[in-house]
């Protein structure tokens, strides 16, 4: 009984993994031998970011933890959510807040805004636990020097993509949250206005840091938390740091191909 | 009975109990490795598990720790200590091995894998696990949105993204120009050194703890203490105006606490002299604030020489303070850039706990041109 329905099923199978369509997009048989387990990884853009062999033990769940796929993973989730939400929102004070409601009433099966938003916040855990894991490895000991300066820049522009988005909601928790942070930069030294020395950099007596054109002004593009700060932060978010994140990933992905594979013990 | 635990906690959530037990307990699961057991891990969790769920019946902790955006701090708790756990585990477990006389586990399984199946399905797996948590998180809770944005109307207690609720917490020890700038740039930058800092050439490529002691105790001291457990109090332990409220305790807008916080001159100059604080141009407040000067400048610029020192040239007592043997494996610059960042970071918790004896606001104090420190 069982066999006339999947006799059917795997000649239509065999069809179409035969037909002329499937073998152009895959040009050799299934990965099942070890000369086309070979060819899989070396035809594939995206499974050539691997090795077509690679260390037993450096592979294993209890060693990497997969830390680092996910958090990559998370990145594609993260860019792909969020292409969907710039389809609905603008960027300006006016309309900000009213595009995000209008997204939590209008859009059917909407759940973008929330995979996006809960995505952002694991990987951020996933960043330093990835982390936790290449230092407790000792992974970042030579010739993985340069690859762990890249890797903490990485968290850097992770913490950055975060705080960027934050403000987008035009909320009360994103406009005050975005303030305490930015409220820091008054006291960079030198060039904050509230920041130690500032005051000593004068001309004549004139002083050439004030709250318009101090750290706090560049990164806010105003005196306080306004229009040209949402624009500004949407700009980073949506182009400027996912760009140079995913230009980084290139380099962290290369240079851990470079550097010899997942770390093992000499 | 009830009363009774959660006052207890409540105490022991405080700023100075928290972090005296938490750091204690770190440096004593260091001290004695068997802790880091599989039984241990479960009773440990357990424990866990069961505090958290039956305190959800208290309204003011279930008010904090059920927040949507409050349920990543949930997940730093639980998954910090899982992996830091795991780490160690793993690690002491090579640690026994290479005792005994076998390879570490890393090194025994050197063979070659076909990284088809062997870890592309591993990574499959991961994708549709994690994609399925994702879809689950989003169906069942919603992203929350407060009022529209009002400038005019500030919330109290106001906060940073959740993330940066550690450098938040600095800001009640240290002014915003070391807590908001220079900390957060020396701990990018610290990071990025460590492996140029970091000489021994041994545990690269496998877990292990006794082979790396003095890396891995400093590393989990700041990741683990001064950055996730003030993450985690920043979140569940500060209320309205950055005030300390117990897991149990309501947020209450209205409670004062008195600050009667003074400086290193006011120690000197009024308690100690009996006199007036000097006042009048640059030379006067350079007196005013000469023993601060000179306790920061012997902390950062003489402590490291002397540190460097053999151990004979020290008095019995003082002799752990020795970093001598560094100093000859690592060479003067790694030394010195090494014992810098460290000393920079050590400075928080002696800030802290500067605060909580003495009520120390400042040990230099030049608030004429914002540099205080």
């Amino acid at each position: 009984m069982l066999n006339r329905i999947l006799a059917p099923l795997s000649a239509a199978w065999k069809e179409a993994t035969d037909s002329q369509v499937w073998t152009s997009i895959f040009r050799h048989g299934k990965p099942v031998s070890n000369r086309n387990r070979a060819l899989v990884m070396m035809s594939n853009v995206f499974l050539h970011l691997h090795p077509v062999k690679s260390r037993k033990a450096g592979i294993k769940l209890r060693y990497t933890w997969c830390m680092g796929g996910i958090t990559f993973f998370l990145f594609l989730v993260l860019t792909f959510t969020g292409l969907l939400l710039m389809f609905y929102y603008r960027p300006t004070v006016e309309y900000a807040y009213a595009d995000i409601v209008d997204l939590q009433e209008h859009v059917p099966l909407g759940i973008m805004r929330e995979l996006h938003r809960w995505g952002a916040h694991a990987m951020v855990i996933t960043v330093w636990l990835h982390m936790l894991r290449v230092f407790m490895t000792g992974s970042y000991k030579p010739p993985r020097e340069f690859n762990w300066g890249i890797g903490v820049v990485l968290l850097v522009l992770t913490l950055l993509l975060s705080f960027t988005g934050y403000l987008l909601p035009w909320d009360q928790l994103a406009i005050w949250a975005i303030a305490v942070g930015s409220n820091m930069a008054r006291a960079t030294p030198l060039l904050g206005t509230e920041g130690p020395l500032s005051a000593s950099l004068t001309l004549g007596d004139i002083s050439l840091i004030n709250a318009g054109n101090d750290a706090r002004f560049a990164l806010l593009g105003a005196r306080s938390v306004g229009q040209p700060t949402l624009l500004r932060f949407y700009v980073l978010h949506c182009v400027g740091l996912p760009l140079a994140a995913a230009f980084l990933m290139a380099v962290h992905f290369w240079r851990v191909r470079k550097d010899g594979g997942i770390s093992g013990p000499m | 009975m009830i009363d009774l635990f959660k006052d207890l906690v409540n105490w022991a959530s405080g700023p100075t109990v928290l972090f005296t037990i938490a750091t204690l307990g770190l440096l004593a699961a260091f001290r004695f490795t068997q802790v880091w057991s599989k039984t241990s891990a479960k009773v440990f969790f357990a424990v866990l598990a069961v505090f958290y769920t039956a305190s959800m019946w208290d309204p003011d902790f279930f008010l904090i720790v059920a927040k949507p955006d409050n349920i990543p701090i949930t997940g730093v708790i639980f998954l910090v200590f899982f992996f830091t756990w795991f780490a160690m585990h793993q690690g002491i477990r090579n640690d026994r091995r290479s005792e005994g006389g076998t390879e570490v586990l890393e090194k025994e399984e050197a063979e070659k894998v076909w990284v088809w199946p062997d870890l592309v399905y591993t990574e499959m797996l991961a994708m549709v696990l994690l994609s399925i948590v994702l879809l689950v998180w989003s169906i069942l809770l919603a992203a929350p949105l407060e009022q529209p944005a009002n400038p005019a109307d500030s919330p109290n207690p106001s906060k940073a993204p959740w993330y940066f609720l550690g450098l938040q917490e600095m800001l009640v020890y240290f002014d915003p120009w070391l807590a908001g700038v220079v900390f957060p740039t020396l701990i990018i930058v610290g990071l990025m050194a460590i492996p140029y800092i970091d000489t021994n050439p041994k545990g690269n490529g496998y877990f292990t703890f006794k082979e790396r002691k003095a890396e891995i105790v400093i590393f989990l001291f700041g990741f683990l203490i001064l950055w996730c457990l003030l993450v985690v109090s920043g979140t569940f332990l500060r209320g309205p105006n950055w005030n300390f409220f117990g897991p149990y305790e309501y947020w209450d807008v209205h409670r004062v606490e008195p600050l009667l916080n003074v400086n290193v001159s006011d120690f000197f100059w009024v308690k100690l002299l009996g006199r007036p604080l000097p006042t009048g141009g640059f030379f006067a407040a350079l007196m005013r604030e000469w023993l601060g000067i000179l306790m920061v400048g012997a902390y950062l610029f003489v402590l490291p020489v002397v540190m460097s020192w053999p151990k004979e040239r020290f008095p019995t007592g003082l002799k752990w303070l020795s970093c001598h043997h560094y100093f000859e494996k690592m060479g003067a610059t790694r030394y010195y850039i090494g014992v810098s960042l460290f000393l920079m970071m050590m400075s928080l918790p002696i800030k802290m706990y500067l605060r909580w004896a003495f009520n120390l606001k400042y040990i230099v104090a030049f608030p004429e041109i914002f540099f205080n420190i």
